[in-house]
């Protein structure tokens, strides 16, 4: 839908399989995504959404096949060098730090932006001390963007879990991240929350010129704010495109809308 | 099924403190600064002898504090780096002639290391098993340190005598009292640097790694760098407490530093508090004098009055003195 040249391409999944046994849990999936693009990554249960996903965030390995981030290889990193590349994410039920208070969980998503030893820390060098009262303005700033500053000192494990889905949201952002991956993030909310989450992503594409990779059930939520739909089934690439034109796709309604939804 | 799914199910090993708690409030501190500093010059020397001791027992708790309450993983290996730290003082005193206060570092950095070697295969356990690996090690150590090889330095089975360093600038003081003194500096000052490391980003990362592993590593936390460097904090400062501990005893010996030892800084870390690094002291007040009052009540069921205090403590304070600040502030307000 984009003129898109390739300089436009972030993220390039490469013919990516996944086997576990005998099983191919995917089985070469490729696609793209450009720069500022909500991308909806749809498709029934053990489609193979969140094995993709676990890739990208190098919880697994592929068999085979390559994924770039901006032309470079991701997959020779281990997991915790993810983040300081520019790929930030969402957990499908919420994977906060429950004893720490917002606010600390939100500073710990700043860690890959921020770098100090246990000397200067214990010691908490003048260094040390700029690098905390600049990731404290940052993290204000998020909590702010969120609506989150009124329960910036409380513990996350008591907060209901709209509020937690919006914490895990700002921890995601306090490294700044170019692509963020959310999985699931409408899953466990009201019909009217994810009308007020799927805004929010939309705004935060905006306002903070991020590229989003939304891996959701919600049908109705990726139809609305997505630019680009990517369907997958029993681990392939059904159909890519619009929303519309994926919609309209006669595999994937066999697939996955069925004939209940539409 | 998924990795991302077992991320929430996974259990918590730890139940820890908000961090803004973590610490006593400034009148309080100071409070408890002043009792500590004036307390000692009022008090017999036996007394103060046993208030050193509370301060390295402190000591020692604290740093299983910050492995258990920080970064999450159980240790019943403490008393194996308390003996590295004792023998570290105790040979570079008596052996090497080095000073008493230049050995306290020393003994700092040698169980830095040991620990931050440990916490390497210990990476690969969790929960009970790493408890289990780390009581392996408190086991296996004091018969290491009786072995003939190293009998020149260690004085094998008969141990060390160590020599009390006097006040020095010519201080009208006891060699006790200086001591105790000399302590308490270095209790505050680990106390101190603790509080700032647990408040930091390195701090910060090991508690995320103790709150969900997998959420830490996405956020680019190095899982396993910080829960070795846990592990080597932990052994430097009780490595620290270690050779204090040596200095005010005047003696090591192999059998001073037992699994016995080590499962009573568990039980210290636990009265005082997991995760609450003021309730260290207080757990190390527990370890010393409770056993001395149960024998005072009945000295034939010593053991078990200890035993009866204990679940005393367990069933009404839980999260142990943390909870009997917290009723004391409660009638206040």
């Amino acid at each position: 839908m984009r003129a898109s040249a390739t300089v436009n391409i972030l993220l390039a999944v490469r013919d990516v399989s996944v086997v576990f046994g005998g099983i191919i849990a995917l089985n070469g999936v490729s696609f793209d995504m450009h720069k500022g693009q909500i991308l909806g990554l749809i498709g029934p249960n053990g489609a193979g959404k969140t094995t993709l996903f676990n890739c990208l965030s190098r919880l697994y390995q592929p068999s085979s096949g390559d994924i770039l981030m901006e032309g470079a290889s991701i997959l020779t990193r281990p997991p915790h060098r993810i983040a300081e590349i520019g790929i930030g994410r969402t957990f499908q039920n919420v994977a906060l730090f429950p004893n720490l208070s917002v606010m600390d969980n939100v500073r710990v998503g700043a860690h890959s932006k921020t770098s100090s030893d246990i000397i200067s820390d214990s010691l908490r060098l003048a260094w040390v001390r700029r690098s905390e009262t600049s990731v404290n303005k940052k993290v204000q700033e998020i909590l702010a963007y969120l609506d989150l500053e009124e329960v910036a000192h409380t513990t996350v494990s008591g907060l209901p879990f709209g509020t937690q889905k919006r914490v895990e949201l700002a921890r995601a952002l306090a490294a700044d991240p170019k692509i963020l991956l959310l999985d699931e993030p409408a899953g466990g909310l009201n019909h009217e929350e994810v009308y007020v989450l799927g805004d929010l992503i939309r705004r935060i594409r905006d306002d903070r010129h991020m590229t989003v990779l939304l891996v959701e059930h919600h049908m109705g939520l990726v139809m609305s704010i997505a630019d680009h739909v990517v369907a997958l089934n029993f681990g392939k690439k059904l159909a890519e495109g619009t929303p519309a034109q994926v919609q309209a796709d006669p595999d994937v309604i066999k697939a996955y809308l069925g004939s209940k939804d539409q | 099924m998924s990795a991302a799914e077992d991320v929430v199910t996974e259990g918590q090993a730890v139940e820890a403190v908000p961090k803004r708690v973590m610490t006593l409030g400034t009148g309080t501190s100071l409070v408890v600064l002043a009792a500590l500093v004036i307390l000692p010059v009022f008090v017999k020397n036996f007394i103060i002898f046993q208030m050193t001791m509370l301060l390295i027992y402190g000591l020692a708790v604290l740093a299983l504090n910050i492995l258990t309450g920080g970064s999450g993983q159980f240790s019943l290996g403490q008393s194996a780096f308390y003996a590295i730290g004792a023998y570290t003082t105790a040979v570079l005193m008596e052996q090497f002639n080095v000073n008493y206060a230049l050995t306290l570092p020393i003994a700092g950095v040698v169980c830095f290391g040991f620990g931050y070697l440990f916490g390497q295969p210990a990476l690969r356990l969790s929960g009970v098993y790493l408890a289990l690996a780390t009581f392996a090690l408190a086991t296996a150590l004091p018969q290491l340190l009786k072995l003939g090889y190293f009998e020149g330095w260690t004085g094998g089975v008969q141990g060390l005598v160590v020599t009390k360093p006097d006040a020095p600038f010519g201080l009208p003081i006891s060699q006790d009292l200086w001591l105790y003194y000399f302590s308490l500096a270095i209790t505050i000052a680990i106390y101190v640097a603790s509080v700032n490391l647990l408040r930091s980003r390195s701090g910060r990362a090991f508690m995320a790694i103790r709150d969900n592993e997998i959420a830490a590593s996405a956020m680019g936390v190095d899982v396993a760098l910080y829960k070795t460097l846990a592990f080597g904090v932990s052994a430097g400062i009780t490595g620290v407490a270690g050779g204090l501990g040596a200095i005010a005893v005047q003696f090591v010996a192999p059998d001073g530093y037992t699994i016995t030892l080590a499962i009573s800084l568990f039980l210290g870390m636990v009265v005082g508090g997991v995760g609450w690094l003021p309730g260290s002291i207080v757990g190390a007040a527990f370890i010393i004098f409770v056993p001395n009052i149960a024998e005072g009540i009945s000295k034939g069921l010593s053991g078990a009055v200890f035993g009866v205090l204990l679940f005393l403590v367990i069933y009404l304070v839980p999260h142990g003195a943390r909870d009997i600040l917290r009723l004391v502030e409660r009638r206040r307000t």
